[in-house]
């Protein structure tokens, strides 16, 4: 026990934990957007293996790391566009439509996988790209902080600054205003002349930008390669870190955080001859857990309300 | 003579149902002036303040806005014209504060950021103008309903609106906001402003109305200028007659009390008190009519009694049984069959076939039920067959599905179920709303059948013909609380009823306290 205690405090465990919470992050921003907006996006899942897959193929046949980065979000975005499709214009049930689009996307990557790299597991014989890890001049020579916070990977920082242009773009500008007013009371939007359904449309495209950026950061710094499914549900746990955030940019970064530690702590426990299906079950089981804790405090919290509403 | 800030002319609106609602209405309104649309639930009114406000096409008809013919294909062409509407239902973000929904949609910016000070500015400012002062920086979800229905009012200012809607704007308010509205209202039509206030309250007519138009039954039922009407011209003009139809009804014979309700108290959430300390009795052998206007409590009065509604408190006994908060199915059970106001939300499963439908409150039992798990589908189908032809539901067969037939056959499905419960007590509320005048007379004349049979009866009804043809002994509800009982409907006139329902006529507390009988 002690040993396990000594090898998860150290900084480099600190860093695991900031590596693996940034697809998560990713995505959980953009369950927030359209949670927001009154979409639940359950096709995150099927946006950021997507975007994880073009990222590499386009890497990997231009040879240039930016296009790769840019063809993984935009396929994001066409993802989230054909959910949009469907459940605002063709009006079928979001959840259905999103679940359609996860198994598709599940499918698809792994059959254009077979096409172009000629297997049907991963793209090990594609020579795909990596987006580079930053040093940050005087942080990197900090002792502990430095080995903490500095040498992560682009995405890493890029999803910091995110959730300040997110939160930002939430709260301090009008199209954040509509956004939520769309999400809260669409009739009380509509009568004031907003298109509500042009509102949802945005949401949904920023959220497949965010969950690109993560499934890109999957594929093109995580690893080194694309693997069928490499995904393995964070697009699920991304909606469960929004929701125990709270619906709030700094709620929904540390609700994220907490299953990039426990995500973090089960690499760190097979480490130590823990069985490795319990270990990787454990970013699980902390999902129903907080989900079940969370779900308790809204309901006290609405017992509490009602009985000030009697009064 | 002035141009009319706002001419309708022959509005016609029949819904994809068939349902006609507007059957050729003019209405007329002249600039500053505050106009009462009057008239009953049903009759029309919000229907025709939709045309208005684009939410719904007419099927025919013409608007004339300021002399100039228009066309109002959405509420955005409304609100350009000058337009505003305060809806019943408040179309505001509740998260969101006092000036972010004022300005929403037209936010003000400051770079690519939205500006909430020069929000909060734009709110103080307009707030002031017309003395509708509201606190910019609070959450709209912490405010009382009055402050709210400011914010909503100030929101159509802010956009532009010369001619105002108001659609019952008194209901969800206490008598000191009312009070306040009522000032804001004469302040606004003192700046030059137009008012349209829909409502049935008469009193409220009287006290701030300038002009009136009727509504009754789709129709115009009159218009005058309110000084030259007193409040029972007002409620003939909006009560009116309709087709009498032939119910044979003998004296009843009371028997023993089989419902007893006391002290029913309720409020909902963020409302007002709705239901003030109901109490009343009904027996075997009789029907016990309760009139009203509906709004009044009596929707939540029946879904208290019946189980789909938790009250504050209360007692309500069946047959000695307390069954406040029990279930429905517990209520059901303890010999209860409710015939609801909503056939299509509460009274059936529209997708699920007449025979099923027949036997939903009692497929477990025998002899519908075959063992613990499984039922018996032939003698469901048996059942389904003969009711079918015992109340003249007008179907191919009873394996069709409910969604097929017209409102009337669908009523008739209802209560086909709820008069073969072989119930001690019957809750029908509202039961021949909107079905023809054949099914109609059909389920009144089974009605009292089952009252003959030994049924205890409790009847909601908003129609004043069908309650008094009825009832052996009336309630009337009025703002929550009963404020008439008759035990006996001998000599009562509509009109005189009509007063109760209206609040202007009301009972001492030791004859309605009569309501109750041992």
């Amino acid at each position: 026990m002690n040993e396990i205690l000594k090898g998860i405090l150290t900084p480099a465990f600190v860093y695991s934990i900031i590596r693996v919470t940034t697809p998560i992050l990713f995505a959980a921003l953009g369950a927030l957007i359209t949670d927001l907006a009154g979409v639940i996006n359950i096709a995150l899942e099927g946006i950021m293996l997507t975007a994880a897959f073009f990222g590499v193929l386009v890497s990997a046949f231009t040879q240039n790391m930016w296009l790769g980065l840019l063809a993984g979000v935009l396929s994001g975005v066409g993802i989230a566009l054909i959910l949009g499709y469907f459940s605002l214009n063709l009006k079928t049930d979001l959840i259905l439509a999103g679940i359609a689009i996860n198994l598709l996307a599940s499918g698809g990557t792994i059959f254009l996988l077979y096409i172009f790299a000629g297997d049907k597991g991963t793209s090990s014989s594609l020579k795909s790209l990596v987006l580079p890890n930053i040093n940050i001049p005087i942080l990197k020579d900090i002792p502990i902080l430095g080995p903490m916070f500095s040498g992560h990977h682009i995405l890493t920082y890029i999803a910091i600054i995110s959730v300040v242009i997110v939160h930002y773009f939430l709260y301090h500008t009008p199209l954040g205003l509509r956004l939520r007013a769309v999400g809260e009371n669409p009739d009380a939007a509509d009568s004031v002349g907003i298109s509500v359904i042009k509102i949802k449309y945005i949401a949904l495209m920023l959220s497949g930008i965010f969950a690109g950026l993560g499934g890109v950061h999957l594929s093109m710094g995580y690893v080194s390669w694309f693997a069928r499914d490499m995904t393995s549900g964070r697009g699920f746990i991304a909606l469960a870190a929004e929701t125990l955030g709270g619906r709030t940019a700094i709620g929904t970064t540390l609700g994220s955080l907490v299953f990039g530690a426990a995500d973090a702590l089960s690499y760190s426990l097979q480490a130590f001859r823990m069985p490795s299906e319990f270990a990787q079950s454990f970013p699980f089981i902390i999902t129903i857990l907080a989900l079940g804790f969370y779900a308790q405090q809204q309901i006290s919290r609405a017992k509490k309300r009602k009985a000030a509403s009697r009064r | 003579m002035e141009t009319p800030i706002l001419e309708m002319r022959d509005i016609v609106k029949i819904y994809p149902n068939g349902v006609m609602a507007n059957k050729g209405v003019n209405f007329k309104v002249m600039p500053g002036e505050i106009h009462a649309l009057l008239g009953e639930n049903g009759a029309g009114k919000t229907t025709l303040m939709n045309i208005l406000f684009g939410l719904q096409a007419p099927t025919s008809g013409e608007i004339f806005y300021k002399g100039k013919k228009v066309k109002i294909a959405s509420p955005h062409d409304a609100i350009r014209l000058g337009i505003g509407m305060v809806h019943q239902h408040f179309m505001l973000v509740p998260s969101l504060t006092v000036a972010e929904n004022i300005v929403l949609g037209m936010e003000p910016k400051r770079g690519v950021f939205f500006s909430k000070e020069d929000a909060y500015r734009i709110t103080k400012e307009i707030g002031e103008k017309y003395g509708l002062e509201v606190p910019p920086k609070e959450r709209v979800q912490d405010l009382p309903v009055g402050i709210r229905q400011r914010i909503e009012i100030l929101k159509t200012l802010l956009r532009g609106a010369e001619l105002l809607v108001l659609d019952e704007p008194t209901a969800v308010l206490t008598p000191q906001e009312t009070e306040e509205l009522f000032d804001a209202l004469k302040k606004l039509v003192s700046q030059g402003k137009t008012i349209i206030f829909i409502t049935h309250k008469l009193r409220e007519v009287k006290e701030i109305g300038d002009r009136i138009t009727v509504l009754r039954n789709g129709k115009n039922a009159g218009e005058a200028l309110v000084k030259d009407v007193t409040e029972e011209d007002m409620s003939r003009m909006m009560v009116g007659r309709d087709v009498e139809l032939i119910i044979h009804k003998t004296p009843s014979k009371p028997g023993e009390v089989i419902l007893h309700v006391e002290n029913i108290e309720y409020t909902p959430p963020g409302h007002n008190k709705l239901l003030k300390g109901i109490s009343f009795s009904v027996r075997e052998g009789e029907i016990l009519g309760i009139a009203g206007v509906e709004g009044n409590g009596q929707r939540e009065l029946i879904e208290i009694l019946t189980g789909l509604r938790e009250g504050d408190s209360g007692s309500v006994k069946v047959r000695g049984k307390e069954l406040f908060g029990a279930t429905p199915r517990e209520i059901r059970l303890a010999s209860v069959a409710h015939i609801p106001e909503d056939r299509m939300a509460r009274g059936v499963a529209a997708l699920a076939s007449i025979e099923e439908n027949l036997v939903v409150d009692r497929y477990f039992l025998p002899p519908f039920s075959k063992g613990k798990f499984s039922i018996d589908v032939k003698k469901i189908h048996e059942n389904g067959e003969k009711l079918v032809k015992e109340f003249g539901i007008k179907a191919k067969s009873s394996v069709v599905p409910v969604e097929m037939l017209s409102g009337g056959n669908i009523q008739k499905v209802v209560v086909a179920r709820e008069f073969t419960s072989n119930a001690k007590l019957i809750i029908a509320n509202q039961p021949t709303r909107g079905i023809d005048v054949g099914a109609t007379e059909f389920i009144r004349n089974r009605l009292v059948d089952e009252r003959d049979r030994g049924a205890a009866v409790l009847l909601v009804s908003a129609d004043l013909m069908e309650v008094m043809q009825l009832s052996d002994r009336l309630i009337v509800m009025y703002e929550g609380e009963i404020v008439g009982y008759f035990d006996s409907l001998d000599g009562l006139t509509e009109q005189e009823l009509g007063k109760y329902m209206l609040g202007i006529k009301k009972d001492a507390p030791e004859k309605i306290k009569e309501a109750v009988v041992s």
